[in-house]
């Protein structure tokens, strides 16, 4: 019997597959195609304090093995949540973690603080990298001062662990994800989306309405894992990885880079089921390699 | 409830660029209604990536239709299916179009614009077999835009054609032989899909007149059940306007609910 669970120190996951924040609603769109309980966890949309209109459209344009994708966090706010859909996750065995964003660093604090009135929520995922709501993708995980300041403010102020998500838009995602790590960060995930446009070769324009998105998918797979593999050599608290990972395997080259877990996202869109597919993939591939835990998989790349 | 399942191909027609598959489902035929959609994996690699979206063209029995053109890889892709392969799909997906009985749909006008007759075949179905008297405008560029209108005939459906070049039928747009035709006879209720500029102009003609309509808005998706936001339009709803799902709470919109899109160039 292999054991998938693994522990982040603040959270134990009973296996290391999450679902990602913005592909995966609030959870319960996915009842019609999976046991939720079935999942390590999962990340709900991201929460503003209140209700959040997104981008004009088209907002997805496909590209080779790619989504771009330029949202722009539409969704309902942090109050309605709470009240109608978090009372609904209850009766699920799973981790649920909300992801939080804001215009400004007070917003973050403030959705924290709301949610940390809430039960029902293992930790918070801090959404710093969202490259579709300030222009020309500015955010705060751009700057490792910035990130230090509001992760800081966030850890300060709530009660709950912390899992600052990173942007790749960086020239050095190690220095940020160690800001993280020192503003008390209990975790890092990586990497957001890349951004980036398409053009309308007929029109001329771009494709999306918003300019430039959010590049996803398995076109990013191999980028999102380097720079996970340089996180995770160098700070001490628990990466998750996340970036194109659509099968079992590629779940376990994100392992074995050092990431404790990852985040399935753009994968929920083409097969509902993913999730729990490349779970079912992580646990033959242990019984095949006679792995008995597979946190021995964690980090275990050699050079 | 939306169900994700392998569906086995029966049968598939062709004509050019156009495609009519027949899909071994009984759940999704079950429950499907006019105007709903199923998403469906044109390929098993990663490119393209997502699936498409399909109105639901007819159920027969355990069966469901779609009808598409092929217009890019992922259409193309589809188009090369044969019989007895099996396709991805979910659904039924979507709210589809208004069609429960009662006394505003007794003379009804259902416009089709190339694919986007599509959902007009199931929607006529339905609205015959509960009494109404049903007059379908199907309207294409030209003659091999047509090609579903000798199932339209074998049915006994009333049926307006148009190309834009005249080489069947009226020569111009569905929309002036729909103006022609409401002339003669003013319809209690309209159903359409198409091209935006159609269902724009019809709308306007809706309204004009004060006849209910309901239009199929089609969009790029994501997911098609609700999770990604990337589908949205913008819809009228409580007298609000902001940026609405068409995967969730379309494809169908009444003629009050939609803000056109501004003409281009």
């Amino acid at each position: 019997m292999t054991d998938l669970s693994v522990d982040l120190g603040f959270l134990k996951l009973k296996n290391p597959v999450i679902a990602a924040s913005g592909t995966f609603g609030y959870g319960l769109e996915f009842t019609p195609f999976i046991d939720l309980n079935k999942l390590g966890g999962f990340v709900v949309k991201g929460l503003y304090s209140s209700p959040k209109q997104g981008n004009p459209p088209p907002r997805l344009v496909e590209t080779a093995s790619g989504l771009l994708n330029s949202i722009g966090l539409q969704g309902i706010g942090v109050k309605e949540f709470s009240e109608k859909i978090l009372p609904q996750l209850e009766i699920f065995q799973t981790a649920i973690i909300a992801n939080i964003c804001g215009e400004n660093e007070e917003e973050y604090a403030f959705v924290a603080n709301y949610l940390d009135k809430q039960e029902g929520i293992s930790a918070y995922e801090l959404n710093i990298s969202c490259p579709n709501v300030k222009k020309q993708g500015f955010c705060p995980a751009l700057d490792p001062e910035t990130t230090y300041s509001v992760v800081r403010l966030v850890k300060e102020s709530s009660s709950r662990p912390i899992i600052t998500k990173l942007s790749p838009n960086v020239k050095d995602i190690v220095e940020i994800a160690v800001s993280a790590q020192e503003a008390g960060s209990d975790a890092v995930s990586l990497v957001n989306t890349f951004l980036a446009m398409a053009i309308d070769t007929e029109t001329g324009k771009p494709v999306l309405g918003n300019v430039f998105g959010g590049l996803s998918g398995p076109a990013i797979k191999p980028i999102a894992l380097r720079m996970v593999y340089q996180v995770a050599s160098h700070i001490k608290i628990p990466v998750i990885g996340i970036g194109g990972i659509l099968s079992g395997k590629d779940a376990l080259e994100f392992l074995m880079v050092g990431a404790k877990a990852v985040e399935v996202g753009t994968a929920n869109f083409i097969d509902p089921t993913s999730t729990v597919k490349i779970i079912e993939e992580l646990k033959e591939y242990c019984q095949v390699k006679g792995i008995e835990n597979i946190e021995e998989v964690i980090g275990s790349l050699t050079l | 409830m939306i169900k994700h399942s392998q569906a086995r191909i029966t049968h598939k027609e062709t004509w050019e660029d156009y495609f009519l598959f027949s899909l071994e489902s009984p759940i999704i035929a079950s429950q499907a209604q006019p105007g709903q959609f199923i998403m469906v994996r044109t390929s098993l690699n990663s490119n393209p990536l997502l699936r498409r979206p399909f109105s639901i063209h007819s159920k027969e029995g355990k069966n469901i239709e779609i009808f598409f053109q092929k217009s890019g890889l992922g259409t193309s892709l589809l188009s090369q299916k044969k019989p007895n392969e099996f396709l991805d799909i979910i659904g039924p997906l979507g709210k589809g179009f208004n069609s429960e009985s009662d006394l505003n749909r007794k003379d009804v006008a259902l416009i089709g614009g190339g694919r986007g007759i599509a959902p007009i075949y199931f929607l006529a179905q339905k609205l015959r077999s509960q009494g109404a008297s049903v007059r379908v405008f199907y309207g294409g560029k030209t003659l091999s835009d047509l090609p579903l209108r000798e199932k339209f005939e074998k049915a006994g459906i009333k049926l307006f054609c148009s190309t834009d070049d005249g080489s069947l039928s009226f020569k111009g747009f569905i929309t002036d032989l729909f103006e022609i035709e409401i002339g003669k006879l003013l319809p209690t209720y309209i159903y359409a899909c198409g091209p935006e500029l159609m269902m724009k102009k019809l709308a306007k003609t809706a309204l004009d007149k004060k006849i209910p309509a309901e239009f199929s808005l089609e969009s790029v998706m994501g997911c098609g059940f609700g999770v990604c936001w990337g589908c949205v339009r913008k819809i009228v709803k409580d007298g609000e306007a902001g940026w609405h799902k068409i995967c969730e709470e379309g494809p169908v919109f009444k003629a009050e609910e939609i803000i056109w899109q501004e003409e281009e160039k």
